[in-house]
């Protein structure tokens, strides 16, 4: 069954009188419990069907349809339930709330989704261990290193179990051991719970962990192909 | 979906001490607003509770009889007849605290050096006292001692005007009811001051049963002056009076008496809240600049909340959560720095200075600040209500942003 189904995606940008494709005529169909990753230069459209899957950025044109919805046509307080329940982000740069601890960033989503504060507590201290923060749940973003605060919106990302998620550039301030642990939790929730992972990366490292590779460039895909995974 | 209260509570108190220098500033803001909302509408309820006392007292009464052509014509050919049994059932029931019936005729007073118009006043010195009249307020000699007796008790400012002084005797000059010239000498037995010069000046207090013997009219009286409960409330009192008396009586409220000093009361409800409100705008671009300032601050945090799947209108909720919050704080500290300030002043406030201008008004020369509940419920309701309409805007404004955009601000 498709997860996601993107067909005829486009989106462009006025800049001057140039006109910079974002994307430009995309068509996607990706399974349910897929681990892809999504490759390119930087300025190839990644970030943007990031974006309009999970329904941050309108489109010019095209439809999306995530477990047989079309996102494109949902209002606004649809859409955010749809991202608060189905879709887990991780985003470029870290994303957390400054005021808020790292445990009070992971447990954020929860807390929206009417989590209680038992089930909460017990999820974010597991979550926060497997991402290796243990002992700094406390602390304040402006406490945590850049690969800390990476590992906190990882968390928050994925504790809540989404039925998809969206990672750009997850791994872009880890270093290689933090980096095969992140990967490690992402492939083992892809494997047990059927998460559908969309990852976006420039790192060769996390491209091998992909079953699918799809390869973008100036807004379209040049390249879809399967990987062998070990 | 929105956050549980508690949890929206934590992160609106921490993004309030952001950057706490505004906050501060802000809430000294809402506090001197809220202060000057309460202590000076409490000010000028003071002032219009003392005109309206002053006036009340003056009257005296918060309900009177008369002939009904006596206020057209005030003398003692006007004058009723002793009170009749349906009246003395109300007069003695629970609505009236004090009542008395008094002789009040326009008269002519005369030392050996001057003369002027005067408010004859023969009253019972006891049902006087009952209705307001403090004897305290006699600062040379004594008051009367009862109806019978025969000295006179004037104003401090007319026995100026007189050149006369305590214990030296006038004349009293008046008409009769064949209005026939009706005089007697009176010995001044006594000296009162009154917080207005213009009282002090034209009534003067003597014996009931020496005036009605020298008017010649028995034991008519010109008015009944009744004291009910409240001065506020003389409505239900009056209604009652009016259905014991006959026909050809009238009976009016200190409201009917004196129009000036009700409407003033009436007026001063709407001023207070048109004082408050006037107030409040000034206050609100205060906070409507802090809200604002404290959003565009955080645009990449709401495009992160909206993101992670909080929906418009739990922004809009968690941006009133925090105006709340500091609305609330500038409440508390408001209402006891005012509260305080009208304790610490619960003896008055000195205006003598101004005191010619404030009889101008029938104020005294010191002012009393009363606060009163429904003053003090309006002006934090007044704050509340109209900070969360003023919050409304910056709020929206937070929910707008789409999430793709304040992400990519910087």
């Amino acid at each position: 069954m498709s997860a996601i189904n993107c067909n005829d995606l486009c989106k462009y940008y006025q800049q001057g009188d140039a006109v910079i494709k974002g994307l430009d005529h995309v068509s996607l169909e990706i399974e349910e419990g897929s681990f892809i990753c999504l490759s390119g230069p930087s300025g190839s459209g990644k970030t943007t069907l990031l974006n309009a899957i999970g329904g941050l950025d309108s489109l010019d044109s095209g439809e999306i349809s995530i477990n047989g919805e079309r996102v494109d046509l949902l209002g606004k307080a649809a859409l955010s339930d749809l991202r608060l329940h189905s879709i887990g982000f991780v985003f470029q740069a870290y994303n957390l709330i400054p005021v808020l601890s790292a445990r009070e960033n992971v447990e954020f989503v929860m807390q929206v989704q009417g989590v209680s504060a038992a089930e909460r507590k017990v999820r974010s201290s597991k979550i926060l261990q497997e991402v290796g923060l243990e002992g700094m749940e406390d602390r304040r973003p402006a406490q945590l290193s850049g690969g800390q605060q990476q590992r906190v919106a990882v968390a928050r990302a994925i504790v809540s179990q989404p039925k998809l998620v969206l990672a750009d550039e997850p791994t872009a301030n880890l270093d290689s051991k933090s980096m095969e642990r992140l990967m490690t939790i992402f492939r083992e929730l892809n494997r047990t719970h059927k998460v559908t992972f969309l990852i976006a990366t420039h790192d060769q490292r996390v491209m091998e962990w992909a079953e699918r590779r799809i390869s973008m460039e100036d807004g379209r895909v040049i390249a879809d192909e399967l990987q062998n995974v070990a | 979906m929105a956050m549980p209260v508690r949890a929206m509570s934590v992160l609106a108190w921490r993004n309030l001490w952001r950057n706490y220098r505004r906050t501060l500033i802000m809430l000294l803001a809402i506090t001197v607003g809220v202060w000057a909302m309460i202590f000076m509408t409490a000010l000028l309820r003071g002032m219009v509770d003392n005109m309206v006392r002053t006036g009340i007292s003056v009257l005296p009464g918060h309900v009177q009889i008369h002939a009904m052509e006596y206020r057209d014509d005030p003398s003692v050919t006007h004058s009723l007849p002793a009170a009749s049994k349906a009246i003395l059932e109300v007069l003695n029931g629970e609505q009236v605290t004090a009542w008395a019936g008094r002789v009040k005729v326009p008269a002519m007073i005369s030392s050996e050096q001057d003369n002027r118009g005067i408010t004859l006043l023969g009253i019972d010195p006891g049902g006087e006292m009952a209705l307001g009249f403090d004897s305290a307020d006699v600062i040379e000699g004594r008051f009367l001692d009862g109806p019978d007796d025969r000295g006179i008790v004037i104003g401090k400012k007319l026995m100026q005007r007189l050149e006369t002084r305590l214990g030296k005797r006038v004349v009293v000059m008046s008409q009769d009811p064949e209005n026939a010239i009706a005089d007697r000498g009176f010995r001044v037995v006594g000296v009162y001051e009154a917080d207005l010069e213009s009282r002090e000046e034209s009534f003067v207090y003597a014996g009931r049963d020496v005036i009605q013997g020298m008017l010649g009219m028995g034991s008519d009286v010109s008015e009944l002056a009744i004291l009910g409960h409240d001065y506020r409330t003389p409505d239900s009192l009056t209604l009652s009076i009016r259905d014991a008396v006959p026909a050809d009586q009238e009976v009016l409220s200190w409201l009917e008496l004196d129009p000036y000093l009700s409407t003033m009361m009436r007026v001063m409800d709407g001023f207070v809240l048109v004082w408050m409100v006037v107030i409040f705008l000034a206050l609100s671009f205060g906070l409507v600049n802090t809200l604002m300032m404290a959003i565009f601050e955080r645009v990449r945090e709401i495009g992160l909340m909206r993101a992670l799947g909080m929906r418009p209108s739990a922004i809009v909720y968690q941006i009133l959560v925090e105006s709340l919050m500091l609305l609330a704080l500038g409440l508390l500290a408001g209402n006891v720095l005012a509260i305080s300030t009208i304790l610490w002043l619960k003896d008055g406030i000195d205006v003598s200075a101004i005191s010619e201008g404030m009889e101008m008004m029938g104020a005294a020369s010191v002012m009393y600040p009363v606060m009163e509940w429904p003053d003090l419920v309006l002006a934090n309701a007044v704050v509340i209500g109209l900070g969360i309409i003023t919050s409304l805007l910056p709020a929206w404004r937070a929910a707008q942003y789409r999430p793709v955009e304040a992400l990519s601000s910087t």
